[in-house]
């Protein structure tokens, strides 16, 4: 039986997208079967993992191996995966209060071991599937069942955390620009790296401050900006922090550095899940013998 | 009988006692005799109280017993705790020339070995103050009748990195020790027969790491957490030699979760912690059930709850293994009894986690985590069996329906074949919202309760699977004993000894004891226990759970529940004689024992008196205006043993109800007097002397 060819079509899930109609996350589940057909990845080695809320459903909408883990914990099991086997194709995905809320730790920590992972945060300023409470990313102001006076807090800036804390490929999208969208998402699985991708992804239905509109009157594309540099940090830095009337969007940080699976001394035998199991008798005489 | 001995090292963190302690276990380990040590210590780095006891014996040990042999005091303060505990025939070794002995402390029968380290050490140069306790152990090897050699060896090997200069100190330190044993005390006289067959010393934690290598595990994660550390920094230390992967994560959260991606993409995978961390694995082991990916899950028990005690043992967290996660999954939770059960039953819960694809618990604790025993060389090997369970490799390619493959197919066993993500023809989403067949989401759209109802069914069928491999408990020793003794896990060996203790004394006992808390044998427990005449369960923890999970799985009552839960582990004849009381039908006397008493005050000293005082005498006082009887501890002054006073410590309540001085000046003579008063004695008199009239001012107000 020949394989069967790779395209959009062939990438779909076995069921359609329960979104709501018009939500950002349609453009990003796009994106991302575009990206993986643009580099001619068979599906049995993509390997997606998600954590809980609306744009963690995602694993379910396309085909390809998933994980729909808990709240919070798509990073964690996504390293587990990927240290297990490097050579599937490990993508993260999940919103931001999965990503950087309740999962802000493992965020932090999974970005300082640079570890070969892709990331993709669906960003709505928004709690949608718990009905619209405030999140680590709603704007200050921002009226929410949660903050009826406003919100009070300062959102966090995962763009400049992902630059202090590592991170090999950093960069924003936007579910209204769906072909760059597919370039980042390509260039973020081609990147051997940790690479982040911040996608806004308007929630039609809870967040009706950071629209379709809101978005499309402030971004504007890096690639257009002249002698913009990916490789310069703090020039990546400081557009990280952009975020008012104009907001960048794009390939902020692109760098190669050694990763985490280059510094494991066990995978120079290959993956790790085609090695073999259990020690040989002279080993366990050896080690035996340390304690005698 | 066997002939045995149990050396007891008393000092503080930082003096070196762990090191002196392991020279002395590997030296009777290669003599061939068996070792069991409890290290008795405290969470800091420097200083404090550490109390290590190693039992030696011709026979296997695995509890430290009842007895102390020989002390080998490091400091002053160990001097003084623990000089009373020798027993007539022994000895009390110690560095003369910093440290002196109170003959008050000393009971009869016992030698006094003050040893003069700078005039033995004079010839080898200056000297680490660290190189008293060579040569305590040089003199212990002559009293306790051990080769000389042997330790000589085992110096040779330990300091063989740090070049001949080194080994010659110490080898020379070693030997000056024990001539000065040899010309100025007999040895202690044991009729040793030494077998010189070489056994490992290990501990639990250690029979875990290698279990899990030796097992196939492949990948493990961890975050520091006492008393688990020592498999995550053997693990590391071996990951290369062993082809394991070993990652430490930014808190237990990502640990387990690690550990569940990694055993989803198909390696073997474990991951070890304390209650604190297995408390926040709780959610994640309910989605390794829910998505049926095999995990292993160590939780080395120490004192709760929260924080608790960090050093101490403790058997209290059977209720949070049962009660981990929201709902009904399918599990195992298994509790070795020692330290080669802990390498088999790593092992074992490998297995039962890919055979059936649920987490499994190991349940250890730190006595057994942490002390150090011998094995015999041949109860482990490498061989054995690695059985990863029903598996799909091979589908045809990919195609959009799936290629027919339900990763939760509905199976008569309710193990449904895997494929690990990299497999064609077989992608599927593992959901932890509950799924059908194909692992497609039941929960979102529109819930299916027939689904669920199946898929739950199947999920928890692969319980019987289990309980059917799974070995019965047994009843060890007479069938038709007085008393059934009845433990869990780490407390085999000791409760064992307990009803030999018993047996000898005229209470005929046997004993039951569980290794799987779940599947549980409940029908076969009942079975066993219900010819049995009086039966008491023996657990380290305040509420007794392993006792109300028996009553649950077996619908058994046992008759007496017998718990321990001031961090320190069960001895033999602490048992026996609890259990002979409870036979006698008299209750439990919690009131504050003398040795309790002691240590209360050793607190109040530490907190008050800048370890300047230790406990002197110790008198009950019957009544007094507190309104329960009292104990009046004595404090003396560590260098001259004058009295500085008297503290005043509730028999019943434990409560510290006052410092007396020795010259009531210290604290006010109207205070003072109130204080008579109320403790029911004449004014000013002192309980130990009938004094009335104040001492000379030697105390310092407090």
């Amino acid at each position: 039986m020949a394989t069967t060819e790779l395209t959009l079509k062939s990438l779909d899930g076995p069921v359609e997208p329960d979104w709501c109609p018009g939500c950002g996350d349609f453009g990003v589940l796009k994106s991302i079967k575009e990206a993986i057909v643009s580099l001619g990845i068979p599906p049995h080695d993509v390997l997606i993992v998600s954590g809980i809320g609306c744009s963690s459903n995602l694993p379910g909408f396309i085909h390809a191996y998933g994980v729909h883990s808990l709240h919070g914990r798509a990073l964690p099991v996504a390293t587990g995966a990927a240290l297990a086997n490097h050579a599937l194709h490990v993508i993260a995905v999940g919103g931001d209060g999965d990503g950087y809320g309740i999962g802000m730790a493992h965020f932090i920590h999974a970005m300082r071991r640079n570890l070969n992972l892709t990331y993709i945060v669906m960003d709505n300023e928004i709690y949608g599937l718990t009905t619209g409470q405030a999140s680590p990313t709603t704007t200050e102001g921002h009226k929410t069942k949660s903050t009826p006076r406003g919100n009070v807090e300062k959102p966090v800036q995962p763009l400049a955390l992902a630059l202090a804390s590592g991170a090999t490929y950093v960069a924003r999208g936007f579910s209204g620009e769906q072909k760059q969208l597919s370039r980042l998402v390509a260039g973020a699985i081609a990147h051997r790296g940790f690479s982040l991708i911040d996608v806004f992804s308007p929630c039609v239905t809870f967040n009706k401050v950071n629209t379709y509109p809101f978005f499309k009157e402030r971004v504007y594309k890096l690639e257009d900006e002249k002698g913009y540099d990916a490789t310069d940090l703090m020039a990546a830095m400081e557009k990280s922090m952009q975020f008012g009337a104009r907001i960048p969007i794009g390939l902020l940080y692109s760098v190669d550095k050694p990763t985490y699976e280059d510094s494991e001394p066990v995978f120079a035998k290959g993956p790790l899940v085609d090695q073999p199991l259990g020690l040989d008798a002279r080993t366990f005489q050896d080690i035996l013998a340390e304690t005698m | 009988m066997a002939t045995e001995i149990t050396v007891g090292i008393a000092g503080a963190a930082g003096d070196g006692l762990d090191r002196t302690g392991d020279t002395l276990a590997r030296t009777a380990a290669r003599l061939g005799l068996h070792v069991y040590t409890y290290n008795s210590y405290q969470s800091l780095i420097r200083g404090g109280h550490t109390w290590l006891r190693l039992r030696l014996s011709e026979e296997k040990v695995d509890n430290h017993g009842d007895h102390l042999g020989v002390l080998v005091a490091l400091n002053q303060d160990g001097i003084e705790r623990h000089a009373r505990e020798v027993e007539a025939g022994g000895a009390i070794i110690f560095n003369g020339a910093r440290f002196h002995c109170d003959p008050s402390l000393v009971p009869k029968g016992v030698t006094l070995v003050p040893l003069p380290v700078p005039d033995l050490t004079a010839k080898l140069g200056k000297l680490l103050p660290v190189m008293q306790n060579t040569a305590a152990l040089g003199a212990l090897l002559h009293l306790v009748g051990f080769d000389l050699e042997v330790t000589a060896e085992i110096l040779l090997e330990t300091f063989k990195k740090k070049g001949q200069e080194i080994i010659d100190q110490n080898v020379g330190v070693l030997r000056a020790g024990y001539a000065h044993g040899a010309r100025t005390v007999p040895a202690l006289g044991h009729p040793w027969k030494f077998s010189r067959k070489r056994r490992p010393v290990v501990t639990g934690n250690h029979m875990m790491a290698l279990g899990a290598v030796a097992g196939g595990c492949k990948f493990y994660s961890a975050y520091p957490m006492s008393p688990a550390s020592f498999i995550l920094h053997w693990l590391a230390a071996h990951s290369e030699k062993c082809g394991v992967v070993v990652k430490q994560a930014e808190d237990e959260l990502a640990v387990i979760n690690l550990a569940i991606g990694a055993g989803h993409a198909g390696v073997r995978s474990m991951c070890a912690t304390s209650g604190g961390g297995f408390a926040l694995m709780s959610e994640a082991i309910g989605m390794a059930g829910m998505i049926e990916t095999p995990v292993v899950v160590v939780n080395v028990q120490r004192g709760g709850p929260s924080t608790g005690l960090p050093t101490k043992s403790e058997q209290g967290d059977l209720n949070q293994v049962f009660g981990a996660s929201q709902g009904d999954y399918p599990r195992v939770i298994i509790a070795p009894r020692d330290a080669t059960d802990c390498f088999h039953s790593t092992v074992e819960a490998l297995n039962l986690a890919e055979a059936f694809q649920l987490p499994v618990t190991l349940i250890s604790d730190l006595l057994l985590g942490e002390h150090r025993s011998t094995i015999d060389p041949e109860s482990i090997s490498s061989d054995v069996a690695i059985e990863r369970g029903e598996w799909v490799t091979a589908l045809p390619p990919d195609d959009a329906d799936n290629g027919g493959y339900k990763r939760y197919a509905l199976t008569p066993s309710g193990i449904s074949p895997r494929a690990r993500p990299g497999t064609t023809g077989c992608i599927h989403v593992s959901g932890t919202d509950d799924h059908d067949e194909y692992g497609i989401l039941i929960s979102d759209e529109h819930t299916n309760p027939a689904i669920r109802r199946k898929m739950h069914e199947k999920r928890m069928r692969k319980m019987d699977g289990v309980r059917a491999r799974l070995q019965p408990p047994v009843l060890e020793g007479p069938a038709r004993a007085d008393v059934t003794l009845i433990g869990w896990g780490s407390t085999w060996s000791v409760i064992h000894e307990a009803a030999e203790q018993l047996s000898r004394e005229g209470v005929s006992a046997s004993q039951v004891h569980f290794k799987y808390m779940y599947p549980f044998h409940g029908a076969e427990a009942r079975a066993l226990l219900q010819g049995c005449a009086h039966t008491v369960v023996v657990e380290n923890n305040f509420t007794g759970q392993f006792a109300r999970h028996l009553r649950a799985e077996s619908g058994f009552t046992v008759d007496h529940v017998l718990v321990r839960y001031d961090g320190e582990p069960f001895e033999p004849a602490w048992i026996a004689q609890r259990v002979r009381a409870l036979l006698e039908g008299k209750a439990v006397d919690l009131a504050v024992t003398e040795h309790e008493a002691r240590e209360m005050a050793y607190h109040y000293i530490r907190i008050h008196m800048h370890d300047r005082t230790r406990p002197g005498r110790l008198q009950p006082i019957a009544e007094s205006g507190y309104g329960e009887p009292l104990w009046a501890v004595e404090l003396v002054d560590r260098s001259d043993g004058k009295p500085e006073g008297m503290l005043v410590i509730g028999r019943d309540t434990g409560s510290l109800y006052g410092w007396h001085p020795a010259d009531p000046r210290l604290l006010g003579e109207t205070a003072t007097a109130a204080f008579a008063t109320a403790l029911g004695v004449s004014s000013r008199a002192h309980p130990f002397t009938g004094d009335t009239a104040g001492r000379a001012p030697q105390g310092r107000a407090h």
